[in-house]
C-alpha cells in the first residue's frame, strides 16, 4: 500500500516536472491534434472541398451531348443569363426563378421565425419545471428525426382535392366545390417548408433565450418597462445570435431546395435547385455546374453578411 | 407555484398546442390511414380497419418494392453512424488544443452544413465522373483488361454516397462535441494523469465514460440523418437507390395507402431508435449518479 502510493507520488512528481503545471500544453511538436483531426479533414477535403473545386472548374468547361471537355469558356454563364439584360424590364427565366426562390425564402423565413420565436419564448420563459421543459423541447425535435419525404406525403390526405380540409369545409357549407389550390401550389410549398424547418429556428433561439440572465428582465421591470418593452428592448436583442443562426439555416435550406418545391408544387414550380437537378438529368454538367456556382455565390454572400454579426463557436 | 400565471401564459400555451397539432397532425393522419381497409383509398374516411397494407408491404407484392433499397439504406446508415461517432470524437479531442488549420477546418465543417445540398451532391457527382474518366483512360493506356471490360463507374452508395452523407452528419457531430467539451471539466483528466495514467488510459477510463451519453446522441444523429437523407443523395448513388429516394419517386405514382404504411413503418423505426437510445442514456446517467 505504502509502496503503491509512493510509486504514484513519484509518477506524479515525474509528470509535474516533465510537463509543468498544465499537462495540456506539452513541449515539443504536438502531433496528436493533427492526427486526431486528420480523418475529418480528409473527409471534408475529398467530399466537400474537392467537389466544390471540381464544380467551379467544370462550370468553365465545354460540353457535347456525350462528353464534357476541359476548356476555359464563359459560354455556360452566358447561356444562363442570355437575354437577361436585353429584355429588361421584363425578367428572363433565370431572374424569374431566382426571384421566385427568393420569395419562398422570405416568406418561409418570416413564418418560421415568428412561430419559432414564439415557441422558444414559451418554452424558455413560461414553462416552469425543468422536466416539463425537456418534454416539450423533445416533442418539438422528434419530427426532425423522421423522414422529410414522409412529412411531405403526410399533408396529402389533408390538403388533397378530396382531403380532410375540403371535406370539412364542404360539410360545413363554407364552399360548394373543393378548393384546388391547397395541394401542389405555392401555399403547399410554404406550408410544408414551414412544417419541416421551424425546428431550425426553435432550437438556436431557445438556446439563446436560456442564456439570458433573468435578473436583467427583473431590472427592466423594476425600471418600469412593460411586457412589450421587455420583449423588444431586452429579450430580442439578447436572442439575436440564436435568431441569426436559425435564419442562416432556414434561408440556405430554402435557397437550395428542390425536393419540397418539387413534391409539394406538383413538379410545376421552378426553383434554382430544380434547374440544376434537371440539367444533371440531361447530362448538361457544365451548365449545371455554372448554375451551382451562381447559387453558391448567392447563398454565401448572404451567409457571410449574417456571420459577420455572430460568432457561432461562442454560442455552443 | 404560488404566483398566478399571467394571461400571456395561456395564450402562448394555446399557440404551443396548435404548433404541436401542426407538427404531429399530418403524421397522425397517415398513421391512421395506413390501417385503411383493402378497398379504401388515399383519403379519409377509413372504410374498415385492417393491416392489409402493412402485409402487402411486408410481402413485397404491391406497388412499392422496397426490399433492396431498405437493406441498402440500413447498412449505409449504420456505417455512417459508426464513422460519424469515431471521426467526431477524434476531431472533438483535437479541437481542445490549439493546432494550425483548426479555424479553417471549423469553417469548412460549418460551410458543409450551409452549402445547399444540391451543390454538394452535384460536386461529388462531377468529381466521381472525372475519376471515372481518369480510371478509364488509365485502363486504355495500360491495357488493363478488367477496367476495359467491366468498369462502369466509381459512383455508388458506399463510395460517393457514403462521402455525401458524411458531409451532412459530421458537422452535426462536431458541433455536438464542441458543446460537450465546452462544458467538460478537465480536472478529472488531470487527476488521472497525475495518478500516472497513460493518455490512452485517461481517455478510455475517464474521458470516454464521461462523454458516452453524448456519443449516443451523436450516434442517433448520424443514423437518422443518413437514414432520411435525400437531397445530398440525389446525384451520388449511381445506379442504386436509397429508401428515401425510392419513396420520393413513388409520391407521384403510387395510388394506394401502401405508401402510408411504409411511412408509418419507417417513422415507427426512427421513433423506436430514439426511445431506445434515450432509455440507454438515462440508464447510464442513473448508474453514474449511484456511483458518485
Amino acid at each position: 500500500m505504502t509502496q503503491a502510493s509512493d510509486t504514484v507520488t513519484e509518477a506524479r512528481q515525474d509528470r509535474v516536472s516533465a510537463v509543468g503545471r498544465k499537462p495540456a500544453r506539452r513541449t515539443g511538436p504536438m502531433l496528436v491534434p493533427y492526427l486526431q483531426a486528420a480523418p475529418m479533414a480528409l473527409v471534408f477535403f475529398f467530399f466537400f472541398v474537392l467537389p466544390l473545386a471540381a464544380t467551379i472548374a467544370v462550370s468553365f468547361w465545354q460540353y457535347t451531348q456525350y462528353s464534357i471537355e476541359p476548356a476555359i469558356t464563359l459560354q455556360n454563364y452566358g447561356d444562363i443569363f442570355q437575354g437577361c439584360l436585353r429584355d429588361l424590364p421584363d425578367l428572363c427565366t433565370t431572374f424569374r426563378t431566382y426571384l421566385s426562390t427568393l420569395k419562398f425564402c422570405l416568406i418561409v423565413w418570416a413564418t418560421t421565425l415568428t412561430i419559432g420565436f414564439t415557441i422558444a419564448y414559451f418554452l424558455a420563459f413560461h414553462v416552469r419545471t425543468l422536466k416539463f421543459q425537456v418534454i416539450c423541447f423533445l416533442l418539438c425535435t422528434v419530427p426532425f428525426w423522421t423522414s422529410v419525404v414522409i412529412r411531405m406525403i403526410s399533408w396529402m390526405p389533408l390538403l388533397g382535392r378530396n382531403g380532410l380540409v375540403n371535406q370539412t369545409l364542404i360539410s360545413m357549407g363554407v364552399i360548394d366545390t373543393p378548393l384546388e389550390g391547397l395541394l401542389y401550389s405555392d401555399f403547399a410549398v410554404i406550408l410544408s417548408l414551414t412544417h419541416l424547418y421551424t425546428l431550425f429556428m426553435v432550437v438556436p433561439i431557445f438556446n439563446s433565450l436560456m442564456r439570458i440572465d433573468r435578473t436583467l428582465i427583473e431590472a427592466a421591470r423594476d425600471a418600469g418597462a412593460n411586457g412589450f418593452q421587455i420583449l423588444t428592448v431586452v429579450i430580442i436583442p439578447l436572442a439575436r445570435p440564436g435568431i441569426l443562426i436559425g435564419s442562416i439555416f432556414v434561408i440556405t435550406v430554402v435557397m437550395g431546395d428542390f425536393l419540397t418545391i418539387g413534391i409539394m408544387g406538383g413538379q410545376q414550380i421552378a426553383s434554382v435547385g430544380k434547374i440544376i437537378q434537371t440539367q444533371m438529368q440531361f447530362l448538361q454538367f457544365p451548365l449545371a455546374a455554372a448554375n451551382a456556382v451562381i447559387l453558391l455565390a448567392a447563398v454565401l454572400v448572404g451567409v457571410w453578411a449574417l456571420l459577420k454579426l455572430v460568432d457561432i463557436r461562442k454560442e455552443l | 407555484m404560488s404566483e398566478r400565471r399571467p394571461r400571456t401564459f395561456y395564450v402562448l400555451f394555446g399557440v404551443f398546442l396548435l404548433f404541436m397539432l401542426f407538427l404531429y397532425g399530418p403524421m397522425i393522419s397517415i398513421l391512421v390511414l395506413s390501417f385503411q381497409g383493402p378497398e379504401g383509398g388515399l383519403v379519409f374516411p377509413i372504410d374498415s380497419v385492417s393491416t392489409h397494407w402493412f402485409e402487402k408491404l411486408w410481402a413485397g407484392t404491391g406497388q412499392v418494392a422496397i426490399g433492396p433499397a431498405l437493406r441498402r439504406s440500413f447498412v449505409l446508415a449504420f456505417v455512417v453512424m459508426v464513422l460519424t461517432v469515431s471521426i467526431s470524437v477524434l476531431a472533438g479531442l483535437a479541437f481542445r488544443h490549439r493546432f494550425r488549420g483548426s479555424t479553417v477546418l471549423l469553417y469548412v465543417a460549418i460551410s458543409s452544413l450551409i452549402v445547399p445540398s444540391i451543390v454538394v451532391s452535384l460536386g461529388i457527382a462531377l468529381e466521381f465522373r472525372l475519376i471515372d474518366d481518369a480510371i478509364k483512360d488509365i485502363g486504355t493506356a495500360w491495357s488493363i483488361g478488367w477496367i476495359q471490360r467491366d468498369f462502369v463507374s466509381a459512383l455508388g452508395p458506399f463510395t460517393s454516397g457514403l462521402g455525401a452523407h458524411l458531409t451532412w452528419t459530421l458537422p452535426f457531430g462536431l458541433l455536438i462535441m464542441f458543446a460537450v467539451f465546452n462544458r467538460f471539466d478537465p480536472a478529472f483528466e488531470e487527476a488521472a494523469r497525475d495518478l500516472g495514467a497513460t493518455p490512452w488510459q485517461t481517455f478510455r477510463h475517464v474521458t470516454l465514460p464521461m462523454i458516452a451519453p453524448f456519443l449516443i446522441g451523436v450516434a442517433v444523429f448520424g443514423f437518422t440523418l443518413s437514414w432520411d437523407e435525400l437531397a445530398r443523395s440525389s446525384q451520388v448513388m449511381g445506379s442504386d437507390n436509397t429508401l428515401p429516394m425510392q419513396l420520393a419517386a413513388k409520391t407521384t405514382t403510387v395510388t394506394d395507402p401502401e405508401i402510408y404504411a411504409l411511412g408509418s413503418a419507417t417513422t415507427a423505426g426512427s421513433v423506436l431508435l430514439i426511445i431506445v437510445m434515450f432509455t440507454l442514456v438515462s440508464l447510464m446517467q442513473r448508474r453514474r449518479r449511484r456511483l458518485l
